[in-house]
């Protein structure tokens, strides 16, 4: 991979929309060629700090530093970076070609040169001799890969993507993932990528940064996260995952005790940072940990049992009302009687702390991304 | 048996009868029964087009009209252009005030307001006192009966009517297509060149042509403010009625107008998209 692209560092980034707080100090360092994704519900303050990136918003304190150098007041003009909008944001008067060139004649770009790296970009995105064809003749997913183009011509230092694929159907979407993913190996650019959708940031991602409620829960490879993740959202928001929760009962170095809440027997798992005795925590048991045993003592009652050709996904009801998933490869059997004993390997539990993270002015950011998407 | 489509042509019929019968009756027969007296000259039936068409003070007047109705139109598209931009960036009471102070006017009968231009551009009036006093003018101006001052009471006028078509498309801008010309490295003034103007395009046809067409047919402001220094064909057809009960000839002159009219409309029409200002998205 051709690492053309540099770092972008975010030194302790916030900011507010009046008197809402749609992004508590962030401190992040995107570094060079890599594709990062900011991973959260909405309202997390994804797009605000994307929008801080490509200097639509000046944050109210921090700073961003491109390849080091400060830019946190350059007009995004002045900054170098491509941004690809939810919507593209195409010019629909334009035609294709024009829409492309855009940025290169901003830059003074000479005729004959222009020609040849608008025809590159649109080469790259697989529309070679669309360039004379308007926005409007085109498809979503057409659309989508000139916005990309035009990101792309000006060779920009970064490139942004806030939610790209939303307007997309499903499986043009998936097409589209691999798609990206194939021009990020090609053009080696530092991207910065936005989504809510967790299977769009595991297909792309080198890195991840969850975010929740203006704040960083975790970065880490997409691997790092599902395996090891810091607290309870972090879990539920990456794969499918059984939480079930209750008091921590013992902590022993590397290794935890939990008491789930209406469930009689404890839990042991290996314990995760910020977890103390008497404090609410989670266990964390992925679907494909749980096993079903006739001779396990804690019983549940089969709920519903999904066929979906290589695994079975199941869904069971403890006595105390939880639900717990369970998946198992198909041709292990569909069970038959509707109680079943489940049971797991400790080694496969993590116990998390689950409590909400204490910040200021987290019950008032939900109506931050209302004013974000105006 | 009635199909749901002609079902459907039924009932638009019905919901389009009262409107139609009404024009019908007040509007397209009278219209009906001037051309035809247009035609009833005793000179001939073709005398009275003649006669306009060939007599000097006749194209005059319609060539001032013109010429008083081009100005009028680029007058109020250059300055209701940037009142329409600053109506897109305001907010809450500043936007409610603005936007009254632009309709305000339409509230006031145009003969009031053509009357209060008056007391303003006399010889004496405030305003050539104001220019005198302040050393710009020697000696007053005579913005009364011409040219100057039936434009200035008909831009006064016309004005909500280029702001409007312009602000409504000026609202339907995606402000994003703006960031993004931006963050692609567009300077203030080209992107305004390259996007917003030619994006706001239709807004201004639209302005214009309805202001061009008002302006062309305007009567009460150049009939009190010009007199007969500035004469245009209404006050033209009016004097061909009023005074010389020469009814031929003034049915003559308005279809010419009329024809005038349409021609500028299907000529407009092919470069610009007359309804695209007013569409809803």
């Amino acid at each position: 991979m051709i690492a053309s692209g540099q770092s972008i560092r975010f030194a302790g980034v916030a900011h507010s929309f009046g008197a809402v707080r749609a992004l508590l100090p962030i401190e992040l360092e995107v570094r060079p060629g890599e594709f990062l994704t900011l991973l959260g519900p909405s309202g997390s303050g994804k797009t605000t700090l994307l929008n801080i990136a490509a200097g639509y918003i000046t944050p109210g304190t921090g700073r961003v530093l491109v390849a080091g150098r400060d830019v946190t007041d350059l007009p995004p003009r002045r900054r170098n970076i491509g941004m690809v909008f939810q919507n593209y944001a195409l010019f629909p008067h334009l035609s294709v070609f024009e829409n492309v060139a855009y940025g290169l004649r901003a830059r003074g770009v000479a005729a004959a040169e222009l020609d040849r790296r608008t025809d590159a970009a649109l080469e790259l995105v697989r529309l070679g001799g669309y360039g004379r064809r308007a926005i409007r003749q085109l498809s979503g997913g057409q659309q989508q890969r000139v916005a990309l183009a035009r990101a792309l011509v000006i060779e920009p230092d970064a490139l942004l993507m806030d939610e790209p694929l939303g307007a997309l159907d499903r499986q043009l979407r998936q097409h589209v993932q691999l798609e990206i993913r194939r021009l990020h190996r090609a053009h080696g650019r530092t991207t910065i990528y936005v989504t809510h959708d967790q299977e769009e940031a595991l297909v792309m991602s080198d890195r991840i940064a969850i975010m929740r409620d203006g704040a960083i829960e975790q970065t880490g490879s997409a691997q790092d996260l599902y395996r090891r993740p810091v607290n309870a959202f972090v879990a539920g928001f990456l794969g499918e995952s059984n939480l079930l929760r209750g008091t921590l009962v013992a902590l022993d170095g590397a290794r935890a005790r939990l008491k789930p809440d209406g469930i009689e027997r404890t839990i042991d798992g290996a314990a995760s940072e910020g977890l103390s005795v008497g404090r609410r925590a989670a266990a964390l048991i992925r679907p494909e940990a749980v096993q079903l045993s006739p001779t396990a003592a804690l019983k549940a009652r089969l709920v519903e049992s999904v066929y979906l050709g290589d695994v079975l996904s199941m869904r069971l009801s403890l006595a105390g009302g939880q639900v717990v998933l369970c998946r198992r490869f198909a041709r292990d059997g569909t069970p038959e009687s509707e109680t079943q004993g489940i049971d797991w390997d400790p080694r496969d539990v993590h116990i998390l702390p689950d409590e909400a993270r204490e910040a200021p002015g987290r019950e008032e950011i939900k109506s931050a991304e209302k004013e974000e998407e105006i | 048996m009635l199909t749901a489509t002609m079902r459907r042509h039924l009932i638009s019929a019905a919901l389009l009868a009262p409107v139609v019968g009404f024009l019908a009756v007040v509007f397209m027969l009278p219209l009906g029964v001037l051309l035809k007296l247009s035609f009833t000259a005793p000179a001939g039936p073709l005398s009275t087009y003649a006669d306009i068409l060939g007599g000097w003070l006749y194209t005059r007047v319609f060539w001032n009209t013109l010429v008083l109705a081009v100005m009028v139109t680029a007058i109020t598209i250059l300055a209701g252009y940037p009142t329409a931009h600053m109506l897109t960036r305001l907010k809450g009471l500043t936007l409610t005030l603005a936007v009254y102070g632009v309709l305000f006017p339409l509230w006031i009968s145009v003969l009031i307001r053509t009357f209060a231009w008056i007391l303003l551009l006399e010889k004496n009036g405030p305003i050539n006192r104001l220019l005198v006093g302040a050393g710009i003018l020697d000696a007053p101006a005579a913005f009364l009966f011409s040219n100057t001052g039936v434009a200035i009471g008909m831009v006064h006028v016309l004005l909500p009517y280029a702001i409007l078509p312009i602000y409504a498309n000026m609202l339907r801008v995606d402000a994003r297509l703006l960031q993004a010309s931006d963050g692609l490295g567009a300077s203030p003034l080209a992107t305004f060149r390259r996007v917003y103007l030619p994006l706001t395009m239709p807004g201004v046809a639209a302005g214009a042509v309805l202001v061009f067409l008002l302006a062309l047919g305007f009567f009460i402001t150049p009939a009190l403010l010009g007199g007969a220094n500035s004469m245009t064909v209404a006050m033209l057809i009016e004097t061909l009625v009023n005074e010389r009960l020469a009814w031929p000839l003034a049915g003559a002159a308005s279809f010419l107008l009329l024809a005038a009219i349409l021609v500028l409309l299907a000529v407009a029409s092919r470069f610009v998209k007359l309804g695209a200002a007013l569409e809803v998205r």
